[in-house]
Formats: C-alpha cells, sequence, structure tokens
C-alpha cells in the first residue's frame, strides 16, 4: 500500500470524524428539534419585510423628490400611497407583538 | 500521487452524497445534528476537493507524465504558468476546476448564512450536496483526471491557442461565474422547499449573485480579449457556441439582479425571480455541456462522448426539480400587489426584463437549433452572425435605452409633464450628439448612430444622476462637494454601483459600435518595401525576422507605419512554430492609440517561402473602450457588493437580534 494511498484513508477517518462532530459533541441532547421559527415567527418575519420595504420606499421617494427626479405632481400622487403603506405596515407589526406578548404571558400564566 | 487524487474525490463524492440524503432527511424530519452533521460534510467537501486539485496541479508541476491527463496537456518546456493553467485546459481538468469552486461557493455560502437563514440552510444543504454528487459523480465514475499509463518522457504539450496570459484568467472566471450562480438557485429552491418564501433567500444570495454575475461578465471580456490576440481573424466575439453558452446565463442573471429590486421594493415578481434564478442556473449547466460534450462539434462526437449523455441527464433534472417546485408552491410565491401603471419603475424594469429573456432565448434558439436539426432532421445547418446581429439590434438597442430611462422614473406611476422635465436635458444631449455625429459622417450606419445617440442619452442621465444626488446632499447637510459625493455613492452602494455598472455597458455598446459598424479593412500580398494603407494608415513592410521562444519559433514581419506623414514607429506580426505540440499559430500585431483608443491590426495570414507576406490589416475605431468597460465594470460591482454597514445592522436586528430576544423574553 502506497503512502499515497494511506494519505486517502487518513482524509477519509478526518472527514468521518468531521461529518461526525455534531454527534461525538452533543451525544444525549434534551432536544434534538431543529431550531425553527414557528408561524407567529415567520408571520413577524413577513411583517418586519413589509415595513422595512415601505419606510424604504418612503425614504426613496423623498430623495428622488428632493434630488429634483421626481416632480411635484408625481410626488403627490404617490406620497399619501407610500404614507398609507408604510402606516400599515407598523399597525400589522405592532398587532403581532401585542398578540405575541398575550401568547406569552397566557403560556408563563399556564404553567405557574 | 494519482492514488491520493483519486481518494479525495471518492471522499468528496461521499460526503456530497451523505450531504444530499443525510441533509435532505434532516430537513425533512427536523433533526438538528443530522442536519449540522450534513452541513460539515458540505464544508468537508471543499477540503476534500482542494486536495485532489493539489494532485493534480503537484501533477502539472513536476511533469509527472504517468496521469495520462498531464501527459495529454503539458510538456517539459511550457513555461510553468501554462502548465498550472493547463490544470483546466482539458475536459477532466476543467470539471476538477467546477467541483473545486462548487464546494468552495457550497461551504461559504452555507456557512455565511448560518445565522440569518438556518432554517433555509437545512433545506439548502441537500442542494447544494445534489449538485456537487453530479459532479463528483462524473469526475470519480465517468471522466477521472487521475487515469494512470506507463510515463512517457515527455508529454503531448498544451493546445498553442491555450498558451496565452487571458486563458490563465479567463476559464477560472468563467467558471467562478457559471458555477456562483448555484447559490442562488440552490437558496432558491430551499426557500420554496421548506415553503418560506419571504426574502431570506434573496438576502442571503444577493452579494453571491452579484460576485458570480460579475466573475461571468469579467470571463467574457478576458475570452473576448484572448480572441482578439489570439485567434487571429481580426474580431472579439463570433456567437460561437461556446462564447454564447456564457452569454446566456449572464444575461438571464441580469435579468434577475434588476427583476429582483422590485420584489425587495414592491413585494412584486416573485414567481418571475424564481424562474430566472432556474433559467440561470440551468443555462450555466447547458454551457458547461455544451462546452465539453463535443455536442458543438457534432451530435456524433457527443453520443461518443463520455460525459455527455450523463450531463444531459443532469440538466433534464435540474430543470424538473426547478419546474415541479416553482409550480407546488405557486400559492404561496402569489402576491396581490399589482403593477399599477405602465410608466412607472417597476414597468421599466419589467419591459428591461422582457428584453434580456427574449435575447436570451433567441441566443439559446441560435445556438441549439444546428444541434437539434442534426440530432432529428440528421442535416447540419449553421445560424451565422446576420441571426444574431439582428436580433441584438431588435433587442439590445431598446435595452440601452430603458437603462436610461429606468432609474428616472418614479416608482408606481410617472405623469407625462414629470417626465418631460427629467428628461428635457438628457434627450436634448442625446439628440445633439446624433446630429454632430451626422455632421461627421457617422450616418453610414444606421444602428451605430442610434447606438451612439442612445448611449449620450444614458451617459447624460447618469451624470444628471451624481450631480442631482450630490446637490440635494450638499443642500440637507451643508457638507462639501467631494464629501457629498462621497457619501451620496457610499450610503447608496447598489444604486450608484449600479449607474457605473451602466456606465461601463455604455463604454462597451460604444466601443462595439465603433469597432464593427465604422471599421476599415485591407488586405494584400507584400514583398519588402511594398506599401498598402488603410484609415489614415500606411504600412510599409521592412522585412522578416526568426527567433526562438521558449517553448516555440518565432517569425515575425515587421511593417513600419506612417499617419498623417509622421512615423509611428514598427508593428509585427507573424506565426509561431511549436516543435511540441507540431502545430503554428497566428501571432497578430497590435498598434493602440490611447488618445483615441483605436486599434491598428495587422494579421500576416500567410508568410511565403520567397519572403512575401499576405497581410489584412484592420482600423478598428473605439475598440479599446471594450476593455476599458471592464475595469469600469469590476468597479461598479465592487461599489455594489460593498458591505453597507446600516444596512447589515439593520437586517441582523429583522433576522437575528429580535429572534435572539423573542428567546430570552420566553
Amino acid at each position: 500500500m502506497s503512502v499515497w494511498l494511506l494519505l486517502g484513508a487518513a482524509l477519509a477517518v478526518v472527514v468521518v470524524v468531521v461529518v461526525a462532530l455534531p454527534f461525538l459533541r452533543d451525544p444525549a441532547p434534551a432536544s434534538d428539534a431543529l431550531d425553527e421559527p414557528d408561524a407567529a415567527e415567520l408571520a413577524r418575519l413577513e411583517a418586519e419585510e413589509e415595513r422595512d420595504r415601505a419606510l424604504a420606499a418612503l425614504k426613496e421617494l423623498e430623495a428622488d423628490h428632493r434630488a429634483g427626479r421626481i416632480s411635484d405632481e408625481d410626488y403627490r400622487a404617490v406620497v399619501g400611497i407610500v404614507r398609507r403603506d408604510a402606516a400599515e405596515a407598523l399597525r400589522a407589526l405592532d398587532r403581532l407583538r401585542d398578540e405575541s406578548v398575550a401568547g406569552i404571558g397566557t403560556e408563563t400564566a399556564k404553567s405557574a | 500521487m494519482a492514488e491520493l487524487g483519486r481518494a479525495a474525490l471518492i471522499v468528496t463524492l461521499g460526503l456530497s452524497l451523505y450531504a444530499l440524503v443525510a441533509g435532505g432527511a434532516a430537513a425533512w424530519l427536523g433533526r438538528r445534528r443530522l442536519a449540522h452533521s450534513a452541513r460539515n460534510a458540505l464544508l468537508a467537501s471543499f477540503v476534500s476537493t482542494l486536495v485532489a486539485t493539489v494532485v493534480l496541479v503537484a501533477g502539472f508541476v513536476r511533469n509527472d507524465f504517468s496521469l495520462a491527463y498531464v501527459a495529454g496537456h503539458s510538456s517539459r518546456a511550457l513555461p510553468l504558468p501554462y502548465k498550472i493553467s493547463a490544470f483546466w485546459g482539458g475536459q477532466e481538468g476543467s470539471l476538477l476546476l467546477w467541483l473545486l469552486v462548487l464546494t468552495a461557493y457550497s461551504a461559504l455560502a452555507v456557512w455565511f448564512a448560518r445565522k440569518r437563514a438556518r432554517d433555509l440552510v437545512v433545506w439548502v444543504t441537500p442542494v447544494l450536496g445534489g449538485i456537487t454528487v453530479g459532479f463528483s459523480w462524473l469526475l470519480v465514475a465517468v471522466s477521472s483526471p487521475f487515469d494512470t499509463i506507463p510515463a512517457a518522457a515527455d508529454g503531448n504539450g498544451l493546445n498553442p491557442s491555450l498558451q496565452n496570459p487571458y486563458m490563465v484568467a479567463h476559464p477560472v472566471f468563467l467558471y467562478l461565474g457559471y458555477v456562483g450562480l448555484a447559490v442562488p438557485f440552490a437558496f432558491a429552491m430551499g426557500a420554496l422547499l421548506s415553503g418560506r418564501t419571504d426574502e431570506r433567500w434573496i438576502v442571503a444570495t444577493r452579494r453571491w449573485t452579484i460576485v458570480a454575475w460579475t466573475a461571468l461578465g469579467i470571463g467574457q471580456l478576458l475570452g473576448a480579449h484572448w480572441a482578439y490576440q489570439e485567434v487571429g481573424w481580426g474580431g472579439y466575439y463570433a456567437w460561437d457556441p461556446v462564447e454564447n453558452a456564457a452569454l446566456m446565463p449572464w444575461l438571464a442573471a441580469t435579468a434577475y439582479l434588476h427583476s429582483v429590486m422590485i420584489q425587495e421594493k414592491r413585494g412584486m415578481l416573485r414567481v418571475w425571480n424564481v424562474i430566472l434564478v432556474s433559467l440561470a442556473f440551468c443555462l450555466s449547466l447547458f454551457g458547461t455541456f455544451l462546452t465539453r460534450s463535443g455536442v458543438v462539434s457534432s451530435i456524433h462526437s457527443f453520443t461518443q462522448s463520455s460525459i455527455g449523455p450523463w450531463f444531459l441527464g443532469f440538466i433534464v433534472v435540474a430543470v424538473v426539480f426547478s419546474v415541479t417546485m416553482i409550480w407546488l408552491r405557486l400559492p404561496q410565491l402569489r402576491t396581490s400587489a399589482r403593477l399599477e401603471s405602465l410608466v412607472s419603475r417597476e414597468a421599466t424594469f419589467l419591459y428591461n426584463n422582457l428584453l434580456l429573456v427574449a435575447l436570451c432565448l433567441t441566443i439559446l434558439w441560435g445556438t441549439a437549433w444546428p444541434i437539434l436539426s442534426e440530432a432529428v432532421r440528421g442535416e447540419s445547418v449553421v445560424v451565422g452572425r446576420p441571426f444574431y446581429d439582428f436580433f441584438l439590434r431588435i433587442f439590445g438597442l431598446p435595452l440601452l435605452l430603458l437603462m436610461g430611462i429606468g432609474p428616472l422614473v418614479a416608482w408606481r406611476r410617472a405623469s407625462l409633464r414629470g417626465l418631460v422635465r427629467v428628461f428635457t436635458w438628457p434627450a436634448a444631449i442625446a439628440l445633439a450628439t446624433g446630429a454632430v455625429l451626422i455632421l461627421l459622417g457617422a450616418g453610414s450606419s444606421i444602428p451605430g448612430l442610434i447606438a451612439y445617440t442612445f448611449s449620450a442619452f444614458v451617459l447624460a442621465t447618469i451624470g444628471l444622476e451624481f450631480v442631482r444626488g450630490t446637490s440635494a446632499r450638499r443642500a440637507l447637510t451643508g457638507e462639501r462637494i467631494l464629501t457629498a459625493f462621497g457619501r451620496l455613492i457610499g450610503r447608496n452602494r447598489r444604486r450608484y454601483g449600479g449607474y457605473v455598472v451602466h456606465a461601463s455597458v455604455v463604454m462597451l455598446a460604444i466601443g462595439v459600435a465603433g469597432s464593427s459598424a465604422y471599421d476599415s479593412v485591407v488586405e494584400g500580398k507584400l514583398a519588402r518595401g511594398d506599401s498598402l494603407s488603410v484609415g489614415g494608415y500606411t504600412l510599409t513592410y521592412r522585412n522578416l525576422t526568426e527567433r526562438d521562444g521558449a517553448n516555440a519559433t518565432e517569425i515575425r514581419a515587421v511593417l513600419d507605419v506612417r499617419r498623417g506623414g509622421s512615423s509611428l514607429g514598427t508593428v509585427e506580426a507573424g506565426k509561431n512554430a511549436y516543435s511540441v505540440e507540431q502545430q503554428v499559430s497566428n501571432e497578430v500585431g497590435i498598434r493602440s492609440d490611447p488618445l483615441t483608443g483605436e486599434d491598428l491590426f495587422v494579421i500576416a495570414e500567410q508568410v511565403n517561402d520567397d519572403g512575401t507576406v499576405f497581410f489584412r490589416v484592420f482600423v478598428k475605431p473605439l475598440v479599446n473602450l471594450i476593455w476599458l468597460s471592464g475595469l469600469v465594470f469590476v468597479l461598479g460591482s465592487m461599489i455594489a457588493l460593498w458591505p453597507d454597514a446600516r444596512e447589515e445592522r439593520r437586517l441582523a436586528t429583522r433576522y437575528v437580534r429580535e429572534r435572539a430576544d423573542r428567546a430570552a423574553t420566553t
């Protein structure tokens, strides 16, 4: 058996250890479930994306108007819609946060 | 050493198979440790592929001709840089380069996204694992670079046309581009598999997409410069299927980079974006298939090719998988947001997308039709330059114009009066440029004139954008002009980086139009002392020289160059005779004018025994703008790529910190 083949075998052993590392480090975990976002968190993520999108649109509109890229007429036609979207996105996020806090409170009360 | 190379590739195959199967099971069953283990397998596959790569490079450097691949693509006399680049000079080596780049991208992309999109990464791992399985299987079982033969005293050498500095860099950039498109594809598929079709897959892959797209663009430009210098036919792009193979995914990725902005700004085009990402990746596979299967030279060489049928199967799997996933997730991808007006920024981006995809599919048709015709009807057909040039003008010129219009139209809707106000100056500058060009005689080519007029329009809009932005910032902050200019770009990197990229595309368009629509050519057989004239230059054939290069005999015809009565020195053109490879290459002479960007391009078509030489001489106006545009393109891409600390903080808040806060509260 050549030295190169031995090196190849050594490489295989090393990668097997690397692949097995999560099991070697934590042989008997309390939970092996993936830390995945629940439905509430996914809803929060989407609401935050919507909020950031709306606020970025408002910021860009203001900057474009200030720089003269957008006329006063176009600005007036759109700014109301963009502000309404931003406000709605913020309200939706607040609602989700309130529901989340209420949910946590209920769970805490139950466990107490 | 071959044993180590083979073993390393088998390890890569095993690891990627594990990442596919264990990763898929972990995602499906929701197992944390199994998912981390699959991710580790993907990371380790880069290390094992790197080991295989080092073994092959060492084989080239050490002249190990017991490796069939080294013997077939190198020789003792080959200069060291070309010995290293010979690594990707053939099928097996270039597949190994594909695999190396793929595993590197996979490891980095999965590692960097592990916090912000960890539930997505769980699904991305098996997708990347699956792609890696395909390529490592080809290298292990079908086309190994580590096959051995009885060692010969010397190798067969490297194809002379590949012995060029541009061929050292061109394939690497091209593969960085091709393979990089696997990352957005894998994240898009991961999002569809997991059913989490929010924006995280876009955020996680934004930079990887720009990196791949930039690399693919630079790779093509390097390839064009190589063709210009080395192939010796007087051009830089011949609509060859191998060239088209790189252009098609680049066009699809360009469309995606624009349409993804509509999703980010308006939440629209989710289905379209996933389709474009899948199209770009499948076209990158198709491109590799075209260049590596032998199908381009003949459908018969494809059927005899060792990897052709495998590759075709791989493409079919990728297409079927993408279409199925998009179909299954259509209800989740649909959004309520609608296009409010046909005159709005999102509408112009949509027009841009339609033109880019139309151009891409037209090139695909022109490339695939000869192959299909030979396969189905047994007839060879040629889709020539006129077909491509026609559609380039039909789709390319409106695209050029839209580059100027798009950024200045308001989101959602724009009024006619607003448009007139914003476009008055750029339109006036464009029309004035067109009029001046007609007076200067540029009206001889209508497409060229339109291209220049549109280019002037786009450059004027870009210039005005920088001026308006800087002025508005100064008015708001009272900053000095350079500070305001720098911060304007620094705070809006994607926007202003995009403008710089647009400027580079305009430079490219000007260079292409100038060198193709307004070039001059003359040819003739000259004896010593004879002259010929073209485009204001007079060339006099002085003598023929012969010298020994590193691994070739170099024959050069020396010509004196004069213009307007003054001497501009000499230019040399000739041939190299490679002794090991038993081949002769054309070596063109190029004299560039740095002020006008014009090239005098000399080909010594035939060197006769009596000392006479048949020359073909071109004058190519503005051709150097094409190469210069590459530098501007890189600059713009770097600006767009450079991390924005405020944006990073915002995303960290959105995806990581609040999640941690929430966990702590619970």
